[in-house]
């Protein structure tokens, strides 16, 4: 069996002359809570349609929990729970009938245990006292949790839910994020595509980033964060020094830059502190397939030469502790010191741009 | 990096899942697991979904007027001369048993057919425009599965409703008039018991009369996710069938029109009963299934969900 609960190759979908996914090839270990982030339009929807069958590939192929789709439809989806751009029920119908109805279409379901299992997925989500109540007179967020309720009918090896928290209020999205955190502790795979990246942070352990179809980078939250550019920013009034200790640790500091930002904080903080900035070396390529190289000079310059006791060394770079001590031993007055790390939505709009050009 | 989610135990148990794993899992898999349900259970859902809609039972209520306006304007005008009005229409008044053969007549041009175009052209259209189709879908309902049970519950609506019109007709002619042997068209009588199997054999005919239009609707229904293009549509083809049928040039098509049989039930009223007319209208209306569920599953058997 594959350790991969959802694997695409070459993923395309092309609708006349528009291709909307354009050869993905997407790799989310079982067991994992995978972020599938993109701007709107950039396909990740339609990729959702073709992992559930809903649409027909142009090319390439998906496996979801080791079986091909969409021929494997009838043996996987039972175990799959969908929630398929936001929630969608017949209105003259209760809330309880629609999960009913949708659970008598699958023929995996038992009737004999139907009234129970349904009782028990409007429980999970907090819609038991609105069982009875045509799912017309819900409001968004309850049709968003009666969406849950129905990928929670039956026990799933592989959720997907797209935009699982629109609509719903910040109790709502919390309760939702403590549901997929259970989800993943019963070792359940949650492929979650969302645009709100705070949430993304907060749950997934992989992410994925769609842009104008393509899938623009890939890999675990952990190696994801270290592909974007850390920065080291020392507050010292000896700005000069300071410089020529990073550069010598083996970090990118632009000159220009770093000057010119330190003149301006003596201008603006009159204390005669400057701040200098400087990148940690990072390995983008980590989790960037399509990304470009970084300057293969830094790599291996990266490491203190005549540091003290062995420092832990990891592709970040030189350890804080001893950035700080390198500088303290060549004589700059350290005065603040501090790691910032690219958030992920700086790298978000790194890897899809800015603005609301959607790519059509 | 944001600071991590303190509470997420908290918020299990804000949501009342303090069965912890339980929940979907109560279900999870034990050695006497029970077998799903087949293709009764979804039918039987989706049947009931189709009765639990209040358009329904409004379209059946419509049409339950049919018998009932006719019976109430010849009780209050009197009888017509025969000959006159519909078939059937002057033998109302001496055997209140004809109301509903009567209604029948009058329905089936125009009013029975909108109905079976409502819910035919509903079945698959209507879940993709409040996109439960793909819900139904990935559950996994099974295309072809999914087709065919809708076309089952079109087909009980076909029979649910010539039902109406047979049932209310007799009620309220039982009420308003006398009832009593039936005169047959072949001079004979027959009794009120054996009277009454003919009424509902005569619905069975109309029932069956729709099954072509039914499968019509339902390959319309595949072709748009507007419900109400699919609906006029069905409709349109019902009238211009019977003008196509009502044109003596175009007489050489007409054993192929699907509405060429709607109004030979009368062999029902003679004795013996006459079947023949019974099945040919059987096979023409097993021809317009073939073709039409076939194309119906030709095309949603490989259609994008994109609703």
């Amino acid at each position: 069996m594959s350790d991969l609960a959802i694997r695409t190759d070459g993923l395309t979908k092309r609708f006349r002359a528009q291709v909307a996914v354009d050869g993905i090839d997407l790799a989310v270990p079982r067991g994992s809570v995978f972020g599938f982030l993109g701007p709107n339009g950039s396909g990740k929807t339609t990729t959702i349609r073709m992992l559930l069958g809903l649409v027909g590939a142009t090319a390439g192929t998906a496996q979801v929990l080791g079986t091909d789709m969409p021929k494997g439809l009838d043996d996987v989806l039972p175990r799959v729970g969908a929630l398929v751009e936001g929630p969608a029920f017949a209105p003259f119908l209760s809330g309880a009938a629609n999960l009913a109805r949708f659970d008598a279409a699958d023929r995996h379901a038992a009737p004999s245990t139907r009234a129970r299992r349904v009782a028990d997925a409007l429980d999970r989500v907090g819609l038991s006292h609105a069982a009875r109540k045509k799912a017309g007179a819900y409001s968004l967020g309850m049709k968003q949790r009666l969406g849950l309720a129905n990928a929670l009918l039956m026990p799933r090896d592989l959720l997907v839910l797209d935009e699982p928290t629109n609509g719903l209020d910040p109790q709502g999205t919390r309760e939702v994020r403590s549901l997929i955190r259970s989800f993943a502790a019963d070792g359940t795979t949650v492929f979650v595509s969302s645009h709100l990246l705070a949430e993304v942070e907060q749950l997934c352990t992989h992410v994925g980033v769609m842009s104008a179809g393509r899938l623009v980078a890939q890999g675990t939250l952990e190696e994801f964060h270290r592909s974007g550019e850390s920065r080291v920013e020392v507050v010292t009034p000896d700005p000069e020094a300071a410089l020529a200790v990073l550069s010598r640790l083996g970090l990118a500091t632009d000159a220009a830059a770093s000057v010119e930002r330190a003149a301006d904080a003596t201008a603006s903080g009159g204390s005669g502190d400057a701040l200098v900035t400087a990148a940690l070396p990072g390995d983008r390529n980590h989790a960037l397939p399509d990304g470009p190289a970084d300057d293969p000079a830094l790599g291996p310059a990266l490491g203190l030469r005549d540091g003290p006791a062995p420092v832990d060394r990891d592709p970040d770079g030189p350890a804080a502790e001893a950035i700080v001590a390198a500088l303290v031993r060549d004589g700059v007055r350290v005065r603040g010191f501090a790691i910032r790390r690219t958030s992920l939505e700086q790298r978000f709009v790194e890897l899809t741009g800015e603005g609301f050009d959607v790519v059509a | 990096m944001s600071s991590p989610e303190p509470a997420a135990g908290v918020g299990a148990v804000g949501l009342g899942a303090a069965n912890g794993h339980g929940g979907t899992a109560a279900a999870a898999p034990d050695p006497a697991r029970p077998r799903g349900g087949g293709l009764a259970s979804l039918l039987a859902s989706e049947t009931a979904t189709l009765f639990r809609r209040w358009r329904t039972w409004a379209m059946l209520a419509a049409l339950a007027l049919i018998p009932i306006l006719i019976a109430i304007a010849i009780r209050v005008a009197g009888p017509s001369s025969p000959g006159r009005g519909p078939a059937f229409l002057d033998q109302v008044a001496g055997n209140g048993l004809f109301v509903g053969v009567t209604a029948l007549v009058v329905a089936t041009p125009l009013f029975l057919p909108l109905t079976i175009a409502v819910v035919s052209g509903d079945t698959i259209a209507g879940e993709a425009s409040l996109g439960t189709l793909r819900y139904l879908l990935i559950a996994p309902a099974g295309r072809l599965r999914l087709l065919s049970v809708k076309y089952v519950v079109a087909a009980v609506f076909c029979a649910a409703a010539a039902l109406t019109v047979i049932v209310v007709g007799t009620l309220i002619g039982w009420v308003l008039f006398p009832i009593g042997p039936v005169t047959l068209l072949s001079g004979g009588e027959i009794s009120v018991g054996e009277g009454l199997l003919r009424l509902l054999a005569i619905g069975a005919y109309v029932a069956v009369s729709m099954l072509g239009l039914s499968a019509i609707g339902l390959f319309a229904s595949t072709l748009t996710v507007v419900p109400v293009g699919a609906m006029a549509a069905t409709a349109i083809l019902a009238v211009v069938a019977q003008i196509i049928g009502a044109i003596p040039q175009l007489e050489w098509t007409h054993p192929f029109l699907f509405t060429d049989r709607w109004f030979d039930f009368a062999d029902l009223l003679r004795s013996p009963p006459s079947w023949e007319s019974f099945g040919d209208n059987a096979m023409l209306q097993a021809a317009w299934i073939a073709v039409f569920g076939g194309l119906a599953a030709w095309r949603f058997a490989t259609r994008d969900i994109l609703s």
